[in-house]
C-alpha cells in the first residue's frame, strides 16, 4: 500500500463492494417501502421480520441442514482423505477424479442432475423430498472441500509418525487417534468450517432439492424477491452482515494478534 | 496403514451415488424422449437455443476478464502490504462473499431500478433516468460483483508467494512497469488466473438467478433455460437435460483449456 | 473440537426443539365464536361445519397458490390462514408460484407435495386429462352451495367432480397516466414504440400469446400453427421495445413507477391502482380473456380430508370477501357477492355483465398436445434469437475434438518431460 494511486484502487474496490450492501441496510431503516426515498428512521421492519414464521423457520432449517451436512461431510471426506493418501496412484487419480467433479460442475447441473436422482428415489423408494434430500445433497458438495483440507495436511505428515507412535506402545487404534488426527485436525476442522460455509450459502442445489416443506433460507430469499418486495429483507441483510463483520472482527483480532506475537518473537529471538 | 485404504470406501460409493449415477440420467435423460425411447431430437433441438448458448458464454467471457482486469492489481497490492494490513484487507474481502448472494443481487436490484437510488441520484445533478436494469450490462455487473472475489484470492494467494527480491532484480535492471507486469508477473501468477479464471468463468456461465433478476427475463442465459425446463415456464426435462449436457461439455472445454496453466496438484479452489 | 461438536449438537436439539413446540396436542380448543370474534368476523355468517374435527393432529396442510393471491401477511386485513389454523389446528404451509405452467412443472419434476393448489380453467382441464387432480367429495365441502349457477358445469371441469371456482377475472392493461399522454383501449399500446423500454409483458407463454391473439383477432384457444407463427412475429418484434418479462414482479415495477404499460389480471390492476393513484386499467376494445382460477387437489395429496376442509373454509362467504377484497378479484360466491358495496358490484370491469363476457372475451381452453408443444417452443424461441439447426453438433464435435487434442497434447508433453 505504498503508492497513492494503489490506495485509491483498493478504497474504489472496496466501495463498489460494500457500497450496494451499505445501501440495502441504510433503507432497511426507512419508514415507506420506498427503496430511493427516505423517509423517516423506523425499527419497524426489524419487528416485522422477528414476526415473520416463514423467515424463521426458514433460518432454522438452514441451519439444521448445514450442521448435519457439514458434520457428516466431514466424517465422510476425513475417512476418504486417509483411504485416498494410502492409495496407489491409479485409485487415487480416480478417486481425486470423482472428487474434482462437484467443484467444477456448474452448479445448476449439479441441481438438476440431483434432482432427478432424487425424483427417481421418490417414485420408487418412497424417499420424501425435505431435509433427507437437502441433507444428501449438501453432503455431495461439501465432502471435496473436506478432502482437499485434509489431504494436505496428511500429505505433510511425517510417515513415521504411526510406527514412532507404536513404539511407544501405542496398539494401531491408539496410534491412529493419539498421532495421526491430532496431526490433521487443523484441516479436518478448516475443511468442516468450509463445508459449512458453503452449506448455508448455497441456493441453487437447494432450490432444486428442497421440495415443498423443507425450505432453506436461501430459497426463502428467492421468493421473497420475486412478489412484492417487503423492507424485512433489507433488515435480515443488516442482521446477517451484522453478524459475518462480528464474527470476521474477532477472527481477524485473534489472528493479527497471534501475527503479531510471531513478529515480536522473531525480532526478539534475532537480537 | 494399508488397512485405511478400506476408509475411502464408503466415499467411493457415495460418489457413484450422488455423482456418477445423476450425471449417468442426465446424459440419459438427454437423449431419450419422455416415453423412454431414444432419440437425438433433443440434442438437435439445442440447435435453436445457440444463441443464447453463445450470449451466456460471451457474458461469461467478458465478466470473466472484467474480474481479471479488475482483479489483477488489486491482488497483487494486497500481496505487497504488511502481513497485518493483508489479513485485514483479505478478510474484507471475504465478508461480502459471506451474505448470501441472492441478497448481493437484489442490492444491485434495488439500486439500478428506474426509479433506483441511482437513477434519483443522477435526477439530482439533472440526469436521466436511465435504463440501468434489465439489460445485458446489468447482468455482467451482476456477475462481476458477485465473483470478482473469486478471482482477486486465488491470484492474491499466488502473488504473494512471490518473492519480493524478484521484482527487484527485474526493475534493477531496468524494466518499465510494462515488462514488469508481462515478463514476470503474469508468467508467475498463471496459476492463479487459471484458478480464478475457471471460478468466475463457470459460476459466471450456468447462473439463472443473477439474470433474472437483473435481466428481467429479456437476457435469459442458458442457465434460464434449463431452470425452465425444469420447474419453470416449459417443462421439458428432456430437453433441459440435453442443455445441461451441451452446458456440462463446455465447462469441461474450459477446464482443459485453462488447466494446461497450472500445474496438477494446484488445489482448484 | 469435540466440545464443539457437542455445543453445535446440543444447539441444533435446542433449536429443534423449540420448533416443536408451539402446538401442543392436549390443548383445548377454544369455541369458534370466540375464534372467529378474535379475528373481527361475523359468526352468524359462517356455516356449522365441524372445522375441529382434525384438532390436535398435527396435520400439516401445503398450500400453494399464485403469488399475491390471498389475504395474508397484511396488517390491515384479516390473514386467513391464521383464521383456518385457529378454527381447526392445522398447520397450513403456505407456498406461491408465479404461472400455471410453473405450477405444473414443480408438480411433476420436483418433490412438490401439495395438497391444494389454485390452477385457471385450462391447466384444470390439462391437468384432469393428465391424471394429476383427485375427484372432490362435495359432501365434505357444502360450501359450494354458495357457488353461483353461472360458475357450475364450467368447460374445464364439465361434471364439477375437481374444481370449485376460487376468484375470476380478466386481463386489462394497466398503465401510469403520468407516463403515457394517450388514451389507451388497444392492445396495440404494447407495441407502441413511444413506450420502447417502459412497456412489460407477461412472463408465461399462454397469457403472452393470448395478447397476441385477441390484438390480432384470433381465437385465444387458435390450434392453427400458421396463426400461432404470427402472434411469434408479433411477440419478438415486442420484444425489441419491452423492458422485462414479468409475473409478480410487476406490482412493485408499475406501482414505483419502474415502467408505463403492462397487461395483467384485472384484479391485481385494482390493487395497483389503490398503491398509486396515477396507474389506470382498461379492457382493450379488441376482446380479452376471462379466467377463472379454481381449487383443486392434486393427485399426490397426503391430507384429502383436511385439504377439503380448508376448500370448505375458503368458501366461506367471509373468508371469500376478505380474499376477494385483498386480491381485488372478482368471487363467483353468492352470498360474499351480495356482501359488497354496490359500488363494486356495479363495476364492469370487476363484474361484467354477461353479455360482456359472452361479446368480449374468451376463456382460455386447454390445447391439444401438439398445439401446447407447438407454442411451448416458439416461446423457448422468443426468449432467444434463432440460428442454424446443424450449429449444436458441430459445435459439439468440435468442443470435444479440441478437448481430447488439448488433453492428448498435454499427455505427450508430460511425456517428452519426463524423458
Amino acid at each position: 500500500m505504498k503508492s497513492l494511486s494503489s490506495k485509491i484502487y483498493m478504497y474504489l474496490l472496496y466501495i463498489f463492494l460494500y457500497l450496494p450492501i451499505l445501501v440495502l441496510i441504510v433503507f432497511s431503516f426507512n419508514q415507506s417501502k420506498s427503496r430511493a426515498n427516505w423517509t423517516g428512521f423506523t425499527l419497524h421492519w426489524y419487528g416485522d421480520l422477528f414476526r415473520d414464521e416463514r423467515i424463521l423457520t426458514a433460518l432454522l432449517n438452514t441451519v439444521i441442514v448445514a450442521v448435519c451436512a457439514s458434520v457428516l461431510a466431514t466424517i465422510l471426506g476425513t475417512m476418504a482423505a486417509l483411504g485416498i493418501h494410502s492409495m496407489k496412484k491409479t485409485g487415487r487419480a480416480i478417486l481425486m477424479g470423482a472428487t474434482y467433479v462437484p467443484v467444477i460442475n456448474p452448479e445448476i447441473i449439479m441441481g438438476i442432475s440431483l434432482m432427478i436422482l432424487f425424483k427417481f428415489f421418490a417414485t420408487h423408494f418412497h424417499l420424501r423430498f425435505g431435509f433427507a434430500t437437502l441433507i444428501l445433497a449438501h453432503i455431495s458438495f461439501d465432502v471435496p472441500y473436506v478432502i482437499y483440507n485434509v489431504l494436505p495436511k496428511l500429505r505433510a505428515m511425517n510417515p513415521n509418525l504411526v510406527e514412532a507412535a507404536q513404539d511407544l506402545g501405542c496398539n494401531p487404534r491408539q496410534a491412529f487417534f493419539k498421532a495421526v488426527i491430532p496431526e490433521i485436525m487443523p484441516g479436518i476442522f478448516s475443511g468442516f468450517l468450509m463445508a459449512m460455509t458453503y452449506s448455508v450459502d448455497d441456493f441453487v442445489v437447494s432450490y432444486f432439492t428442497s421440495g415443498t416443506n423443507v425450505e432453506p433460507l436461501s430459497v426463502t430469499i428467492e421468493s421473497m424477491t420475486r412478489v412484492k418486495v417487503s423492507p424485512k429483507i433489507n433488515a435480515l441483510s443488516a442482521i446477517i452482515f451484522v453478524v459475518i463483520c462480528a464474527i470476521m472482527i474477532i477472527k481477524n483480532l485473534i489472528e493479527n494478534r497471534k501475527l503479531r506475537r510471531d513478529l515480536a518473537l522473531s525480532r526478539a529471538a534475532r537480537q | 496403514m494399508k488397512a485405511s485404504k478400506a476408509l475411502a470406501v464408503p466415499y467411493a460409493v457415495w460418489v457413484l451415488i450422488f455423482t456418477v449415477v445423476p450425471l449417468a440420467l442426465v446424459v440419459w435423460f438427454a437423449i431419450t424422449d419422455s416415453d423412454g425411447s431414444l432419440t437425438l431430437e433433443n440434442i438437435f433441438a439445442m440447435s435453436d437455443y445457440m444463441s443464447v448458448l453463445f450470449r451466456s458464454i460471451l457474458f461469461a467471457i467478458i465478466a470473466t476478464v472484467i474480474c481479471l482486469i479488475i482483479a489483477f492489481p488489486a491482488a497483487y497490492i494486497i500481496s505487497r502490504a504488511s502481513a497485518i494490513n493483508q489479513s485485514t484487507l483479505i478478510v474484507l474481502l471475504m465478508v461480502p462473499m459471506w451474505i448470501n448472494f441472492l441478497l448481493r443481487t437484489y442490492a444491485w436490484m434495488t439500486l439500478l431500478e428506474q426509479n433506483g437510488l441511482i437513477n434519483k441520484l443522477l435526477g439530482l445533478i439533472g440526469l436521466g433516468p436511465y435504463n440501468l436494469i434489465n439489460n445485458s450490462g446489468a447482468v455482467i455487473l451482476g456477475m462481476v460483483y458477485n465473483y470478482l472475489p473469486f478471482m482477486i484470492l486465488p491470484l492474491y494467494s499466488v502473488m504473494v508467494k512471490i518473492d519480493h527480491s524478484i521484482i527487484e532484480a527485474a526493475q534493477d535492471l531496468g524494466s518499465n512497469k510494462v515488462r514488469l507486469v508481462r515478463k514476470v508477473l503474469l508468467p508467475l501468477s498463471m496459476p492463479g488466473i487459471s484458478t480464478g479464471v475457471i471460478a468466475v468463468f463457470v459460476p459466471s456461465v450456468s447462473t439463472f438467478i443473477i439474470s433474472r433478476m437483473l435481466g428481467g427475463g429479456t437476457n435469459d442465459l442458458i442457465g434460464d433455460l434449463i431452470e425452465m425446463q425444469f420447474s419453470g415456464n416449459s417443462y421439458n426435462p428432456h430437453l433441459g437435460s440435453a442443455m445441461a449436457l451441451v452446458l456440462m461439455i463446455i465447462v469441461l472445454f474450459m477446464m482443459s483449456l485453462f488447466n494446461q496453466f497450472g500445474s496438477e496438484e494446484d488445489m482448484p479452489i | 473440537m469435540k466440545k464443539i461438536i457437542s455445543l453445535l449438537i446440543a444447539a441444533v436439539l435446542m433449536l429443534s426443539l423449540a420448533g416443536c413446540g408451539s402446538s401442543p396436542a392436549d390443548e383445548k380448543r377454544i369455541p369458534t365464536e370466540e375464534i372467529l370474534e378474535s379475528f373481527g368476523l361475523d359468526p352468524e355468517l359462517f356455516s356449522d361445519y365441524d372445522y375441529d374435527r382434525f384438532y390436535g393432529q398435527e396435520i400439516t396442510l401445503n398450500v400453494a397458490n399464485w403469488g399475491e393471491y390471498m389475504s395474508i401477511n397484511d396488517d390491515e386485513m384479516v390473514d386467513v390462514n391464521e383464521v383456518f389454523e385457529a378454527l381447526t389446528g392445522i398447520e397450513v404451509n403456505y407456498k406461491t408460484y408465479a404461472s400455471n405452467e410453473t405450477l405444473y412443472s414443480k408438480l411433476l419434476s420436483g418433490g412438490a407435495t401439495y395438497d391444494i393448489i389454485i390452477p385457471s380453467d385450462y391447466m384444470i382441464s390439462k391437468m384432469i386429462s393428465e391424471d394429476m387432480l383427485q375427484k372432490l367429495d362435495w359432501n365434505n365441502i357444502p360450501n359450494t352451495a354458495n357457488v353461483m349457477p353461472s360458475f357450475l358445469h364450467a368447460q374445464y371441469d364439465p361434471n364439477d367432480e375437481y374444481s370449485v371456482p376460487y376468484l375470476w377475472g380478466m386481463v386489462a392493461i394497466i398503465y401510469n397516466a403520468a407516463m403515457i399522454d394517450d388514451e389507451i383501449d388497444s392492445w396495440g399500446a404494447l407495441w407502441d414504440e413511444k413506450y420502447a423500454g417502459n412497456i412489460l409483458m407477461f412472463n408465461n407463454p399462454r397469457d403472452a400469446f393470448g395478447i397476441a391473439q385477441a390484438y390480432l383477432g384470433y381465437s385465444l384457444n387458435t390450434e392453427s400453427e400458421a396463426e400461432l407463427d404470427r402472434c411469434f412475429e408479433l411477440l419478438r418484434q415486442q420484444k425489441e421495445i419491452v423492458q422485462g418479462y414479468v409475473m409478480d414482479e410487476i406490482f412493485d415495477k408499475m406501482e414505483g413507477g419502474s415502467a408505463a404499460i403492462a397487461p395483467y389480471y384485472v384484479g391485481d390492476a385494482v390493487v395497483m391502482c389503490e398503491d398509486n393513484p396515477d396507474l389506470d386499467y382498461v379492457i382493450p376494445k379488441e376482446g380479452t380473456n376471462w379466467f377463472v382460477d379454481a381449487m383443486c387437489i392434486p393427485a399426490t395429496a397426503e391430507n384429502k380430508e383436511a385439504a377439503e376442509m380448508y376448500i370448505n373454509f375458503l368458501c366461506e362467504p367471509e373468508i371469500a370477501l376478505a380474499n376477494s377484497e385483498y386480491v381485488g378479484y372478482s368471487t363467483p360466491n353468492a352470498v360474499t357477492y351480495s356482501l359488497l358495496d354496490d359500488e363494486v358490484k356495479n363495476d364492469e370491469k370487476r363484474y361484467p355483465s354477461d353479455e360482456f363476457l359472452s361479446e368480449h372475451t374468451e376463456v382460455f381452453i386447454n390445447l391439444s398436445d401438439g398445439t401446447n408443444a407447438y407454442m411451448q417452443n416458439l416461446w423457448n424461441q422468443l426468449k432467444i434469437d434463432n440460428t442454424n439447426v446443424w450449429f449444436v453438433p458441430i459445435f459439439l464435435v468440435l468442443l470435444i475434438a479440441a478437448t481430447i487434442f488439448v488433453n492428448v497434447w498435454r499427455a505427450r508433453k508430460k511425456k517428452r518431460d519426463n524423458f
